[in-house]
């Protein structure tokens, strides 16, 4: 196994991503990610790379866009009101197909907010949050390791498919500190015979465009896209079950939230109550089978989130309404305590 | 399977979340399972601060410490803003130099180092985190003590090399005290 | 028998979408003509605005792309700092320039970045209808200001050229007219320079290109170019407002 090193979450991201070739990094100050920018600023120079602050969100992701466009494996980071800036071109990447991997480390919000660990952003990942049909990859992190496991393959899946790759992290993931080793990064490169590289006079001209006056033109667009956002609902769902074996209960929690939830399983499981784990990896495509099959098996499902219950939706579209799905929350910033939910699982058990 | 939530609280500048760091990177030499969470915010210095640091031979589940096993109170008050949270038959560390006062629970035991004094006297004034650290290493049995200079090298910065032995001899004082 | 006159094979055979009397296919033609005469079609990169020229990028025949309204120059950046060996450049309009992408159009000259922008300034909104522009003149009528622009209200039109020539950052700024034989000579003077600079790696260089609006302004092609003329050109001079090369070969003299 690779040396063990400890790192910041933000850091682990900004490192895992020049080793997944990544050699373009724009962006805007906003806490609490700029670590992130930090370590790329010190790094890139260093390996023949980019760091360069852009004057605002918006034109740090039209950088990305450019970037993108021209082929390059390229990043942005942000925080919740640095994302929202960043939604327009979020936007015209969807609509050119091309891929690109944004961070989001996500704070309390609406509005300004405050600069404490938040999950209220998951809407606006997972159901647009720009304008106009489209769908972004959105990866969940719960730990270091992960912030560095999910960017490679964030890389490779926004090439792979033609589409914006996010992690979607909260302030005290990217803020903690855990070992980690960095095991070879597996690099899927892929041709991109559509980017912006000059004709050289040897091939038509290539556009880079999201304009289609033409409705059925833009129909069409649309809807091949979605085809290829269905074999990616199809091949991509990520999650992890934990103790569902034998579960009466389902927690259904992701990222920081799911470390929480894990230790008041734990502790119910003590207290001889049967419950069990499931927390999605992937967001958007959200894992569906496996919520589906536990609906069969357990009497409800507790969603636990920072935030004022966004995730609960999923969970309840994906399980059909079969049982009945209670929400565990804090928001603001502020984070659910094991013991807040462990009453909330004990709730549950007496069917409340 | 032992776990042992640690706590280290005080202003921002005394050097809080670089005492939790080093205990971090202890567990990580030693091959424990570790987690580090700053509090953060926009107060650099002068501000509260605080940090939580998990040693475990499992994996951590939230790296949230809501009940501290240990915390170590380098002002007024982060003492009484975290006393009560700590678990019964938890440990306290207190700079008595800087904190008049006491620690009124029965359940817990408390430890007053006069950190901030002892390093004024030893000449390294703003080592009184890792006087503390000392201390900790020595009542809880979380990481080993061997092995500091180490630990430090691992992770503090060549051109900052040069502090690396007034730190060992901070965490000495702390260990004797 | 000698060709005198042909299409600068910089540009497509789409037909062009404009209206009648409007200068875009001039100055279309101008850029082609300069990229052909450096022979860089084969590396040339252009970014496309939003506004009336939006569709060039079916019209160059370099690789293109279409950005976002206003962000065009951040675009550029992205795709320049990815391929420094290309040829880079933004092509837009008032609008899209000087009002929604002002910040991108400052950070990118102020960066000095090494790219080419040519900024076509006709004083309104074209694409969207006739609005009032932040270049539309004080008491100009349009959509959105239709008892003229009133200063008072909502503040005096923007000189670029002047502003960004006070940046330490730019190479060249310069302003030209495409309203007389003359002045189109000019124009493609500088539009050439500008590209010439990107080649030579000297840094941002921006024209700004005086153009009309015929259908918006409700002239006739003729009265648009004499408006040019009698009331453009007076609060929009021409000329180079910044060359630091020049400048430096100046002071060596």
């Amino acid at each position: 196994m690779a040396e063990r090193v400890l790192m910041k979450g933000n850091e682990a991201i900004a490192e895992a991503a020049i080793r997944a070739g990544c050699r373009h990094y724009f962006g805007y100050p906003i806490t609490p990610q700029t670590e992130i920018a930090a370590y790329m600023a010190k790094k890139m120079p260093k390996i023949g790379g980019v760091f360069l602050q852009a004057e605002s969100e918006i034109a740090s992701i039209n950088m990305v866009y450019g970037a993108a466009a021209a082929g390059m494996r390229v990043m942005t980071s942000s925080s919740s009101p640095g994302i929202s800036l960043k939604a327009e071109g979020l936007s015209y990447i969807a609509g050119s197909d091309v891929p690109a991997f944004v961070v989001n480390v996500q704070r309390g919000g609406p509005g300004l907010g405050g600069i404490q660990p938040s999950q209220s952003d998951y809407f606006q990942a997972t159901k647009g949050g720009g304008h106009g049909d489209y769908r972004m990859i959105v990866l969940a992190p719960a730990s270091v390791q992960e912030m560095a496991s999910l960017t490679i393959k964030g890389f490779n899946l926004a090439d792979k498919y033609r589409m914006t790759s996010m992690i979607l992290a909260d302030g005290t993931i990217g803020q903690m500190m855990e070992p980690i080793s960095f095991e070879d990064a597996e690099i899927e490169t892929y041709e991109k015979p559509w980017a912006l590289t000059g004709t050289e006079g040897k091939r038509p001209h290539n556009i880079v465009n999201s304009l289609y006056l033409q409705p059925d033109q833009l129909e069409k667009t649309n809807f091949e896209r979605y085809e290829r956002y269905k074999i990616v609902e199809e091949n991509e769902p990520m999650w992890e079950e934990y103790m569902m074996e034998d579960a009466e209960i389902c927690v259904v929690a992701f990222g920081i939230a799911s470390r929480v939830a894990k230790n008041a399983v734990v502790a119910a499981r003590n207290e001889g109550i049967k419950v069990g784990l499931i927390r999605p990896i992937t967001l958007w495509p959200f894992p569906t089978k496996p919520l589906a099959a536990a609906a069969d098996k357990v009497k409800s499902f507790i969603s636990v989130e920072l935030n004022m219950g966004q995730m609960i939706e999923d969970v309840r579209l994906a399980t059909g309404c079969k049982r009945p799905v209670t929400l565990c929350n804090r928001t603001g910033g502020m984070i659910p305590s094991p013991e807040q939910v462990l009453e909330s699982i004990r709730n549950a058990q007496k069917g409340e | 399977m032992k776990t042992t939530q640690i706590l280290i609280a005080g202003f921002g500048g005394q050097g809080v979340l670089f005492a939790g760091k080093f205990l971090a990177y202890k567990g990580l030499v030693q091959d424990k399972q570790v987690s580090w969470l700053p509090s953060y915010g926009p107060e650099m210095r002068g501000g509260t601060a605080n940090c939580s640091v998990i040693l475990s031979d499992s994996p951590v589940g939230s790296p949230i410490i809501t009940v501290p096993d240990v915390l170590v109170a380098m002002n007024l008050p982060s003492l009484q803003k975290f006393v009560d949270s700590v678990a019964p038959g938890g440990k306290i560390f207190i700079d008595s130099t800087l904190i008049d006062a006491k620690v009124e629970r029965a359940d817990v035991e408390v430890f007053y180092i006069p950190a901030t004094q002892m390093a004024k006297d030893a000449g390294f004034s703003t080592l009184a985190n890792m006087i503390l650290m000392g201390k900790v290493m020595k009542e809880c049995d979380a990481v080993a003590f061997d092995g500091n200079k180490e630990t430090l090298e691992s992770f503090i910065p060549a051109k900052k090399a040069a502090l690396i032995d007034m730190n060992c001899q901070a965490l000495q004082a702390g260990y004797d005290f | 028998m000698a060709v005198v006159f042909e299409k600068p094979k910089s540009l497509t055979d789409v037909q062009l979408h404009y209206c009648p009397g409007c200068p875009h296919g001039i100055i279309h033609r101008l850029v082609a003509e300069a990229i052909d005469e450096l022979g860089i079609e084969g590396k040339t990169i252009g970014v496309a605005p939003v506004g009336c020229a939006v569709m060039a990028y079916d019209y160059f025949a370099c690789d293109m792309i279409e950005a976002a309204h206003g962000r065009a120059p951040a675009t550029a950046t992205g795709i320049k700092r990815c391929r420094p060996d290309n040829i880079v450049f933004t092509y837009q309009g008032d609008g899209d320039l000087a009002s929604i992408g002002m910040a991108e159009t400052v950070h990118a000259a102020a960066r000095n970045e090494n790219i080419t922008i040519i900024f076509v300034n006709n004083a309104i909104y074209g694409m969207t209808g006739g609005q009032m522009a932040p270049t539309s003149l004080p008491g100009q009528v349009t959509q959105t200001s239709p008892y003229g622009r009133d200063v008072n209200h909502c503040g005096w039109p923007i000189r670029v050229s002047e502003m960004l020539s006070t940046l330490e950052g730019p190479e060249y700024i310069a302003r030209v007219a495409v309203n007389n034989v003359k002045n189109v000579k000019n124009a493609k003077k500088a539009i050439k320079k500008a590209f010439e600079n990107q080649i030579a790696g000297k840094g941002f260089s921006l024209v700004e290109v005086v153009s009309a609006c015929p259908t918006n302004w409700g002239m006739t092609p003729q009265q648009a170019l004499a408006w040019v003329e009698s009331d453009m050109l007076p609060y929009y001079p021409i000329g180079v407002y910044k060359d630091r090369t020049a400048a430096k070969e100046a002071e060596g003299k």
